[in-house]
């Protein structure tokens, strides 16, 4: 059965939001993603009603928010079938999750001369926290380089990897949407002596995510594009991998005593958590949690690809090869989310016309310069869709697309 | 539709379908490049200037029509003339570019002609730095040619 897609919308208030008196079309949520009712209303109750410091303070209404955050916590860890809660720990985004496994993990165990292997399609996310890192240890960063039609080239993959300490790479592209074969991935690295760090910014919100099915060694993502606030990130290991780690942020809540001279650091998760944490948002990702999960990722899938497929049709046949959509046609190898060309005009100049029909797209370099020059481009404009998008946000689109023509 | 006939006037995709001055010079002219990181937007400005006057000056680069018109525009205006009366121009431009009160250290009296017609471009702040790009990287550029 698939999802009945009208009534979802009407779970996110955002998507009733006219302007000039018409319905908006949202087509940047590989950006971040509008939030449902069940999100902003878990959030709003929690601030008006249970809202108090987490951690510290034994009293009833403490206690009860400690519980209410761990839950949050539990949440995360069965969505993405962690072995245990401890594995997950909140950060401020994705990027910061990233950032930590470069400063703590990195820090400790790359020296001079050792190999990080990143690929082409990787968001800065995913490179300049290696970069910086490569800076200061004199490490030798490789990269796994694309097909031409934008798949990673796995062809020389374990000859790249080889005496690679780290393979640092992302499960789902946020300019092209190629899904990469994560599983296959991680044995390589694996199979090359190297831990196994998967960017999954792109792929958690919009499939099944299976931490021990991959086998990867760390994993990033953010709430914001799953349907959560902002403000929150999630860093995934196992745990003798999070026991093994230096602290990445100092400060209170994750240690267990300090000393003038010293100080011991807490149990996992606490470990990596400094400071107050977004404990407000912690709550609202795991209401985001289980929105997604009432719904389910394979549903969530399913629609993603029959909007895919309908998308990359209604595009082609009315404007054939004036638009040069980049990447996997196949729509089983891609998520919802695609960066395109259109009859060479600018893509700011797409966009801006878009914008006048209310059809909300992203033009630029999404972050990830070292893939829009293997693509050519300075910029690219990108639509992405999600569980709330529908056939008429993609017929809005190549409408609207008709008076670019018209202008330019 | 009305709003976007302001941003996209005439004249304005004229001189983005047939730029003006576009090309290179050879050195000893000066060549500096500006770039807009968030839309990464690229362009290079070639100046020869001597005896204090803007001899010549072309551009290149890659970007939108408003960045790459507002560019050609700049060109055609400072072509020939003074230092003085370039920073003038740019000074004035900028004022254009700006929803903030004049200082007033422009001289009121400096025309700028076509160009006057990016002021739409003020009503979309995103755009702001598309229009302005070139104009930094001129102001830039006459620094390095006096050095």
């Amino acid at each position: 059965m698939s999802l009945d897609i009208a009534a979802l919308r009407k779970e996110f208030p955002m998507l009733q939001r006219q302007v000039g008196g018409k319905p908006i079309h949202y087509l940047d949520s590989a950006n971040s993603s509008h939030k449902p009712n069940c999100v902003i209303d878990t959030m709003s109750q929690f601030m008006r009603e249970g809202y108090a410091p987490i951690g510290r303070s034994s009293y009833t209404l403490a206690s009860e928010a400690s519980t209410t955050y761990e839950a949050a916590r539990a949440k995360v860890a069965h969505f993405i079938n962690a072995r245990s809660p401890r594995e997950v720990v909140f950060t401020k985004n994705a990027t910061e999750s990233l950032n930590l496994a470069a400063q703590s993990w990195g820090r400790a165990n790359l020296g001079k001369g050792d190999v990080v292997v990143l690929t082409h399609m990787e968001h800065h996310a995913n490179i300049v926290p290696w970069q910086m890192l490569a800076a200061e240890k004199s490490l030798e960063i490789r990269w796994v380089p694309l097909t031409a039609d934008f798949q990673l080239d796995l062809t020389s993959l374990d000859s790249i990897l080889r005496g690679a300490k780290v393979f640092a790479f992302t499960s789902m592209s946020n300019v092209l949407g190629t899904i990469n074969p994560v599983r296959e991935l991680c044995d390589a690295a694996h199979r090359a002596g190297a831990i196994a760090v998967v960017d999954g910014c792109q792929s958690v919100p919009h499939m099944t995510t299976d931490v021990q099915a991959w086998g990867a060694d760390m994993l990033a993502f953010s709430s914001h594009k799953m349907c959560g606030p902002t403000g929150v990130g999630v860093f995934w290991a196992p745990e003798a991998m999070l026991d093994s780690m230096p602290p990445f942020l100092g400060g209170g809540g994750m240690i267990s005593d300090v000393r003038l001279d010293s100080f011991t650091c807490a149990e996992l998760p606490a470990k990596f958590e400094a400071g107050t944490p977004p404990i407000v948002e912690v709550i609202g990702l795991g209401a985001a949690v289980d929105f997604l999960s009432g719904i389910g990722m394979s549903e969530v899938r399913r629609h993603e690809i029959e909007l895919t497929n309908y998308a990359y049709r209604a595009l082609k046949d009315r404007y054939g090869d004036d638009i040069t959509i980049h990447g996997a046609t196949n729509p089983e190898l891609r998520g919802a989310t695609f960066s395109f060309a259109f009859r060479g005009v600018h893509p700011h100049d797409v966009s801006q016309v878009l914008d006048q029909h209310n059809v909300y797209v992203r033009a630029g370099h999404h972050c990830a310069k070292p893939l829009m020059r293997l693509i050519g481009a300075n910029a690219t404009a990108r639509a992405s869709m999600y569980l709330y998008s529908d056939e008429n946000d993609v017929d809005a689109l190549v409408d609207a697309l008709d008076d670019v023509s018209s202008i330019f | 539709m009305s709003n976007l006939e302001d941003l996209y006037r005439e004249v304005i995709l004229d001189h983005y379908r047939t730029p003006r001055n576009k090309g290179e010079l050879p050195p000893p002219a000066t060549c500096t490049e500006g770039s807009n990181p968030l839309c990464g937007d690229e362009i290079k400005i070639f100046l020869d200037v001597s005896d204090g006057v803007v001899n010549d000056v072309r551009f290149t680069g890659h970007g939108c029509s408003i960045s790459q018109a507002s560019a050609s525009m700049m060109t055609a205006a400072v072509k020939g003339k003074s230092l003085d009366d370039v920073r003038a121009i740019a000074r004035r431009f900028k004022q254009l570019m700006t929803i903030e009160e004049h200082d007033g250290s422009a001289p009121a009296d400096v025309k700028l002609g076509d160009i006057e017609a990016l002021q739409g471009v003020v009503k979309y702040p995103v755009r702001i730095k598309c229009a302005v790009l070139g104009w930094n990287t001129l102001l830039e550029g006459l620094a390095t040619a006096q050095a």
